[in-house]
This record gives C-alpha cells, structure tokens and sequence, in this order.
C-alpha cells in the first residue's frame, strides 16, 4: 500500500511556489513533507498531503499536477535508523530516483519517503524486514 | 440545400471563366490607368498603355506591386475612385512596419462578401445556420468579411468579435451555434476552454468551422476537429486584395479554389519575378479584376504556394492553391538557415505536444541563439526530473532532424506561453533590436 504524493510541475520564477502552496492549503489539506527538485526553468514540487486525491481534484484546472505512489518507511528518529531501510532495498535491488524525510506525530517517529522503481516489491521487502510503511488512509487524518 | 452559393460562376466551364477574366481585364486596366497615377507612372516606365493589355494572357506585362508600394501609396495614392464613393476602410494588423489602409465602394464591400459566403455555403452553410463570428471586428477584415457572407447566405449571425472566452462559450451553447469563425489558434483555444468545463465534443452543436488569418497545419486541423466534433475548413484572403474569402476550401478539403471572377492569380519565382508553370513552388500574385476603390494589380502576396487546376470532386472549377507553405515575411534566417515556424508546429504535434510555442531568437557573441517554449501536457507530465530532461532532448532532436539546426527547448507549464486571442505571437526576434 504505496502512498501518493503529489507531484506539481511550477516555473523556476518568483511567486509560483508562494501560489501553488495557497492552492493547497485553501483545500484544507496539511502538508506533511515536501521537497523541490530545480532545473534552469521549472521545478517539481513533491508533496505529501493528508487527502491528496482532493487536493490533486481541485488543482488540476490550474496546474499541472499527478499523484505518483511512493513509499513512507518507518523509522525511529535517531542515528543509524535509516541504513537497514536502504540495505533491504539495496539486497533486493531496488533504485531509489530520489528521496526525502520527515518526522511523525509519536515521539522520535519519522519517516523516510522512496521513490523507487517498483513499490509493490520495495514495501514487501520492507515488511518482510519488519518494517512498516503508512498508506492514503494513514494520511487522512 | 444548393451546396454553392452561386453555382453559375462556381461551376462555370473554363472558357467560361477565362472570358469573364479577359472581358473584366480590359476595363480593369483602363479603371486604374484612368484613375490610379501611382500605377499609371508604373506602366508608363515599362511602355505599357491599356491597349496593350487585350487579355489575361497580357497580365504577365503588367508591373508588380508590392507592400512597399502600398507604404510609398500612403494613404490614398492607391485609390481608385473618389472618396466620396467610399463606404469603407480596413486595415491590416500592422505587425510588419507601416498599416496599410484599404478603401471599399459599396461595389467592393458586395464582392467581397460575395467571396465569403460561396466560402460559408462552401462549409455547409445555409439560412438555417447559425454562424459565430469570433474574429476581430473593427479594421480587421476577419470579423467584418465573415459577417458580411453570413448575412448573404441568410444565417443567424452572432457578431462575436474576439476575447471574452467565457462569454463565446455561453453563447456558442446557448444560441446553439452551428458554424464557428474564428482563428485556428483560438478554435483550439476554445475546444481546450470546453474540455476543462467539461464539455464533450459532442456537446455542441458545431457542425463546421471557417479558420484563418495565421498560419496552421495539417496536424492542427485535426487537433481542432477532434476537439470540437467538427470538419475545420481553411480560408484565404489579404485586405490589400479584399479580405478573408480570395480563395477558401470546399468538402475535399484539399487546397482552396480562388475566386477566379473576381482575382486573377498567377504564381512567380519570387527571385527573378518570372511567371512559373501550374504545379511550382513560387510566390502567389493577384490581380483584382473588378475592384473599384481599391483596384491592386499584380500583388505580390509574399506566400509561398503551388497551384492545382486538376479537376474538383465538389465541382467548382475554379483553380486551387495550397495552404501558404511560408511567407518570406514570417521566414526566419537562424545561423543562415531557413527555418519556417509552421515546420516546429509540425514536430511538436507529430511528437505529442500541444501546438502552443514560442521561438525566441538572441545573439550571444555574434552567434544566434534558438530557444524553443513549448507547453507539456497533463498526459506527458512526470514526477522524475530525469524523465522530463529526456522529452526536451527527444524534442530537440526531433527539431534538428526537421530544421537541420539544434534549438533549445524548454518546457514549460500549460498556459503560460501568451495566447493572444486575436492572432497567436509565435516568434520574439531580439536580434532585430541589436542592429
């Protein structure tokens, strides 16, 4: 159960980001992590939100906007936390195109967002390893 | 339902044409002889009298005029006729230096009109139609020429004007509008508009669309007509001959017939100005016929067509040319190639993208840059950098194979390339600023 982070194509130019960052939170939604990838001319925006399909729904006459599943892997927030997550990955051969972090609601929670090739089979290592990964309905809060 | 508005002239055999033609030169010649000395001084220079001119087959002896004539002209050294005659001026958009002002008695207003409406008929049209008319209004010849055949064949007609998209919208569907005139970059521009209000295409009661005024391809016709649910027609025209309707295509929609009674064409090389034979590439040149204001003799248009006087499954018999294939006007000279904006439109829709692009145009240490804006889809967008750095590469590719020189493409986000709704600005030459 892979979740669904939002991906928004913006123009490397002022003001774009201040925008789509009112988009979203006029739909009500919580951004609980993000991160921008940057070239000459445009940036992606990759965002976890609770509810993404709504925020996906209102945004797409204005922008263009996908929800690309991704893996939220569980982790405690201290040294050394994120290496047997990368290792179950590594073993099973699985590439991870990009990254990012962000901490939960418990005490020392976080979670370690992959994009990877194929989810399906990256949370199953990952559950075989015995950890855990949140899905939509985890987000929905 | 007749599906020609005047099938006498339209249907006429050959001979039948070419006496018209030759019956109208002869009056033509002295008209302007008589009452233009601008041209006067011009035949004048090469030994010509009208009676030198017994004929069309006369015409190639002719001088040409050009749109330097007409900025020289400014603004009534052209005029045919008193003022007091006139009933009408239009002008052409005045994107390339100095307007042109051209006058109409309410002779040359009818035959132009005239000219339009065998192009709505053309398209299906009868009085039971209802014509939307979204060109611009005013100097313009788009809004007027369309209203004016509208009104000929008896249509409902909803003056529109450009703009207001919202406002198109509501009446298009209201009103129940069953043929759409407008430019073909705002016939797409309102197909996408209904697609994001959720509009199928079969929502609309559109059956056809009259579009002109710019350049389009192939691959946008059928863009357009899938989006809106209808058979997309062309229409040909320039205000310094009449306006939209010199010549418009028919059901085959395979080159547009030009109205042969009133505009005489021939197509030259544009380098020596020599007549070339039916079926070359050259430069279209019209001469009106019967005009009374504004009476041009051999016009160079500066487009780029070939002519096709093989018969017509439709059953006009009057001679066909190509959708302009460039205008040495909009040809670019990038790095010392030739490079027509029409050729990029072609690859971008053949590789999947929308047709809404800029070229931009610098030079950086004496060298031209080339950089390419075009818009991504919804279906084309990814999450991965990578993946989208890789359709710029392929599309830029993709260029080169067609152009034989590498631009850079940028992609951008839909909607953020200006779309004027009057005439797209496809190109932004800074080069031009430097010298």
């Amino acid at each position: 159960m892979a979740i669904s982070q939002l991906s928004l194509f913006l123009m490397n130019q002022p003001g774009q980001l201040v925008d789509a960052v009112g988009a979203i939170s006029g739909t009500g939604a919580n951004i609980r992590a993000m991160s921008i990838a940057e070239a000459n001319d445009f940036g992606i925006l990759r965002a976890i939100v609770t509810n993404s399909e709504a925020v996906c729904n209102a945004l797409k006459n204005n922008y263009l906007i996908t929800r690309t599943p991704v893996v939220a892997a569980k982790m405690d927030d201290r040294t050394g936390a994120l290496f047997p997550i990368l290792n179950v990955l590594n073993e099973a051969n699985i590439n991870i195109e990009y990254m990012y972090a962000f901490t939960g609601t418990g005490p020392d929670e976080a979670y370690v967002v992959l994009r990877v090739n194929d989810p399906d089979t990256a949370e199953a290592v990952l559950h075989a390893a015995g950890i855990g990964t949140l899905s939509d309905d985890n987000l929905k809060i | 339902m007749s599906r020609y508005y005047q099938p006498e002239i339209e249907t006429a055999p050959r001979e039948k044409i070419l006496e018209i033609q030759n019956e109208k030169i002869v009056r033509q010649v002295q008209h302007v002889w008589d009452n233009v000395p601008y041209y006067r001084h011009l035949m004048e220079e090469k030994g010509l009298t009208p009676a030198d001119i017994r004929g069309v087959e006369d015409i190639h002896k002719l001088p040409f005029l050009s749109k330097a004539d007409l900025r020289d002209a400014y603004p009534y050294g052209l005029l045919g006729t008193d003022l007091k005659n006139c009933v009408r001026i239009q002008s052409t958009s005045g994107t390339t230096g100095k307007r042109v002002v051209a006058f109409y008695t309410q002779h040359d207003v009818d035959l132009w009109e005239e000219c339009t409406a065998r192009a709505i008929v053309a398209a299906g049209g009868t009085e039971e139609d209802v014509v939307q008319v979204c060109y611009g209004y005013g100097l313009f010849t788009g809004g007027p020429g369309l209203h004016g055949g509208s009104h000929k064949v008896g249509c409902l007609t909803l003056p529109m004007s450009s703009g207001n998209t919202e406002r198109q919208i509501q009446f298009m569907m209201d009103l129940e509008a069953t043929i759409l005139c407008c430019t073909p970059s705002y016939a797409a521009y309102i197909g996408e508009s209904l697609a994001e209000r959720g509009f199928k295409p079969e929502d609309n009661k559109l059956k056809a669309g009259i579009f002109g005024a710019e350049p389009w391809t192939e691959e946008m016709r059928r863009d357009i007509e899938k989006k809106l649910g209808i058979k997309a027609y062309d229409i040909y025209g320039l205000t310094e001959i009449s306006g939209p309707g010199v010549s418009f295509e028919c059901e085959e929609q395979k080159g547009m017939h030009i109205n042969e009674d009133h505009f005489y064409v021939e197509i030259i090389n544009p380098e020596t100005g020599e007549v070339l034979p039916d079926g070359e590439k050259g430069e279209l040149v019209f001469t009106c016929l019967d005009k009374e204001a504004f009476p041009l003799l051999r016009y160079r248009t500066r487009d780029i067509c070939v002519l096709n006087r093989t018969p017509c499954s439709c059953g006009r018999t009057h001679v066909r040319m190509t959708k302009p294939m460039g205008r040495s006007d909009d040809m670019l000279i990038i790095r010392g190639v030739n490079v027509f904006p029409s050729q990029i439109e072609t690859v971008l829709l053949n590789e999947g993208y929308t047709p809404n692009y800029q070229i931009v145009l610098d030079r950086e240490r004496n060298t031209d840059t080339f950089d390419v804006y075009v818009e991504v889809g919804a279906d084309q967008f990814s999450d991965l950098m990578s993946q989208i750095q890789k359709m710029e590469k392929n599309l830029e590719g993709a260029l080169r194979t067609m152009l034989g020189i590498s631009p850079k493409v940028h992609l951008v986000a839909p909607k953020t390339i200006t779309r004027s709704e009057g005439k797209a600005v496809r190109v932004i030459d800074k080069r031009k600023l430097h010298d």
